[in-house]
């Protein structure tokens, strides 16, 4: 059996239904092999799209994406989808083509050093030295990935390698020494996290990606029902907790809910499950929760204590530390304050003004939340239109939200709503893009067409780089440098050159028609151009490096 | 404050790389890295000067803990430990300067190790402080040329690192 070989039997061998890859020189050998595999393979546009392909495809199945790449070019334009998946825990094996062994180090053609270069944002990689590495490596590489905090792992494998002959046998099971995660919750801290949680008058539960990734929405809800505490999510966490719940407080943080803010701000008990005190959440760090203990539960350790001080750290998988807690909870009295945050709801609701005749954003997300009754998956880009998605869609169910959190990658929408669309083709999927990110990977049009997905793409289109303008506009005296997009592309156009439908809404009347439109189409994309008012901020806002409870509250009520 | 931090890793092709990106990726400083064998062929043993307080250096424990060729960390900063430096230093000697420095050399229980016409290679051992020392000494002489290996440490008495499975690991 060839190296090649070898590695389409160990990704069957992986139970891996679809790969995302772009052929080229070095992995000519693997795609050989593959031509005659029974694993269904998507051809992106650019290996960008690809890997964020696979990234929406497991963040929307929970299955670990797979991706591939030839030597240099092809490796390095993987590179940002890599650091995008380590930013967001998001499990991805990268297998890259690689010059062969004897031209390593003399600059070869289309030679570049891929594990060197994505050392600092994968969780592990692998350079392959010998053919017989390959059934080990492979192995590694997927358990690696898919376990503990998940992260991307990249496997690069020199030409020569893929072409040699050796013999095939997948180990049953991996052992590494230096990896071993850790799952179960320690007692003794669960005990008294569970003490701290009784005492407690004004708790708050903040929870983020990692109860979504270790599918634990059922146990959070039951832990926030039994103990009556209110639960806020980071962006990454949305849809762990469903937002019409009465203890949702929605997101938190410097584009969160004025009520979540508040409460965290006010609470003597922060509860963080699975989240990691990112500055976007935080605000000011000395300034966050100034009076509350801190119970802080996530499987990497390495996060606890990395921004703030805890008072009951535990580390293991969510959904096990949960299960231990709700045996022991019960309900604090927590009554009194649970009013005091449901005034904050009614005297602070997320708003906006809207004069007749305009097109305004949060309208148009407001309306997609209400056609598809939150019962969809929706894709993000990067910048206003996801914050407004986070704050107007109601996000109810676990892996709905696909949108690049930590890294803030512009032009990850398209190629991720691909991979959701592909890994759960029975659910509809929208894309909620801005005009300017939508053309940072617009060429994947042809991908989802080509593959008959019916994506719903909205792009709300302000004709500028929004959120950058909207910086410009409130720190640097409206001096718009660079963030004008007036010479866009005629996006309606630019979905028919592709052979997907276009459609242009200018006023708000057209816009449920136009979204009934898309819902009918089934085989293939829809681009909507929301041709909405340009110069719409993102409120409630809290400035960069100021505490979460000092909000710019906007124009709205 | 120095922390002196002993660490075994897989004996493989880049783990350096990966350590010393990982103390620059996340703004730590490294006083010195001193890397060899251990008694276990496969594994390797990291001595790691690292400077900062409490908070910084459980965080280099805890993110060094993440790497995959990582097998075990242990902080020795508060240990009973023996410590080692091993300095050569290559001076300007001229003949008649030659016996003077042999003294020094025997006052510091250093050896010295090559001779040539006008310079001597002067081989020390010992901790930080002494290497220093002599070598604020020998610069009175003129030193051409000095390599030192950075410390290494090992626990005194019964304790000792134990290199299979021991070691709490996480993901």
């Amino acid at each position: 059996m060839t190296g090649a070989q070898m590695v389409v039997e160990a990704l069957k061998q992986e139970k891996v239904e679809v790969i995302f890859g772009y052929p080229g020189g070095a992995v000519l050998p693997l795609y050989d092999a593959l031509y005659d595999a029974e694993i269904r393979h998507i051809m992106p546009r650019h290996e960008q799209g690809g890997i964020h392909a696979a990234d929406g495809y497991a963040r929307a199945t929970g299955k670990t994406g797979v991706c591939i790449a030839t030597s240099g070019p092809g490796a390095t334009n993987l590179v940002t989808g890599i650091a995008n998946a380590y930013m967001d825990s998001v499990p991805l094996v990268a297998l890259t083509g690689q010059v062969p062994l004897h031209l390593i180090g003399t600059d070869a053609f289309q030679e570049a050093d891929i594990t060197g270069i994505t050392m600092p944002i994968t969780k592990h990689n692998y350079l392959v030295k010998d053919v017989k590495e390959i059934p080990r490596m492979i192995k590694e590489a997927f358990y690696i990935a898919s376990t503990g905090r998940p992260g991307p792992v990249l496997i690069d494998f020199p030409r020569d390698i893929l072409a040699a002959e050796g013999f095939f046998k997948y180990p049953e099971r991996v052992e590494m020494r230096g990896y071993k995660p850790t799952y179960s919750g320690h007692g003794g801290q669960i005990n008294r996290a569970m003490r701290v949680i009784k005492e407690a008058r004004r708790p708050v539960i903040c929870a983020g990606g990692g109860v979504l990734i270790s599918g634990a929405q059922q146990e959070l809800l039951q832990l926030s029902e039994i103990a009556q505490i209110p639960v806020t999510n980071t962006l990454m966490g949305l849809g762990s907790f469903p937002r019409s719940h009465p203890l949702s407080l929605g997101m938190l943080g410097m584009h969160g809910t004025v009520y979540a803010n508040y409460a965290v701000t006010q609470s003597d008990l922060f509860i963080g499950v699975g989240m990691r005190f990112d500055d976007r959440v935080t605000g000011k760090l000395e300034q966050f929760v100034p009076g509350a203990k801190v119970i802080h539960i996530d499987i990497d350790p390495a996060e606890i204590g990395k921004n703030i001080p805890v008072n009951v750290p535990i580390v293991g998988d969510i959904k096990r530390v949960l299960t231990q807690m709700i045996k022991k909870a019960q309900k604090c009295d927590s009554g009194e304050w649970i009013s005091r945050i449901d005034q904050w709801k009614q005297e602070f609701p997320l708003c906006y003004d809207c004069a007749e005749k305009e097109l305004k954003p949060q309208y148009v997300i407001e309306q997609i939340s209400k056609i598809t009754g939150g019962n969809a998956i929706i894709a993000t880009d990067v910048g206003q239109h996801q914050m407004w998605t986070a704050q107007f869609f109601s996000f109810e169910k676990p892996r709905t939200i696909i949108s690049s959190g930590g890294l803030g990658t512009m032009g990850y929408g398209l190629p991720a709503a691909i991979g959701a669309q592909i890994g759960c083709p029975d659910e509809t999927v929208f894309l909620i893009a801005g005009d300017g990110s939508i053309q940072m990977n617009s060429q994947e049009l042809a991908t989802a067409v080509f593959n008959k997905l019916p994506i719903k793409v909205a792009i709300i289109n302000n004709r500028y780089l929004g959120m950058v303008r909207q910086w410009q506009e409130l720190f640097y005296e409206r001096r718009y440098s660079s963030t004008s997009l007036e010479f866009g592309p005629d996006f309606v156009k630019l979905a028919e050159a592709y052979g997907a439908v276009g459609i242009r809404i200018t006023t708000a009347e057209e816009v449920v028609p136009a979204l009934e439109r898309a819902m009918e189409i089934k085989d293939k994309p829809v681009i909507m151009d929301f041709l909405v008012v340009s110069e719409e901020n993102v409120y409630p806002m809290v400035p960069p490096a100021s505490p979460i409870d000092q909000i710019l509250r906007g124009g709205g009520k | 404050m120095k922390h002196v931090l002993a660490v075994i890793v897989e004996n493989k092709p880049g783990v350096l790389t990966r350590v010393a990106g990982l103390f620059s990726r996340r703004g730590f400083n490294i006083d010195s890295i001193a890397v060899g064998e251990t008694e276990v062929p496969e594994l390797s043993r990291m001595t790691i000067l690292v400077e900062g307080d409490e908070n910084t250096i459980e965080q280099v424990i805890k993110q060094l803990n993440k790497l995959v060729d990582v097998v075990k960390i242990s902080n020795l900063t508060n240990e009973s430990t023996v410590n080692r430096e091993l300095a050569l230093i290559k001076v300007k000697a001229e003949p008649h300067m030659r016996a003077e420095l042999t003294q020094l050399a025997e006052t510091f229980r250093a050896k010295i190790v090559d001779v040539s016409l006008d310079s001597l290679i002067v081989e020390v051992t010992g901790d930080v402080e002494k290497l220093k020392a002599f070598e604020l000494l020998l610069r009175h002489f003129g030193i051409q040329e000095l390599a030192r290996t950075g410390k290494i440490s090992l626990m005194r008495g019964v304790k000792y690192i134990k290199m299979n499975g021991e070691g709490r690991k996480n993901g």
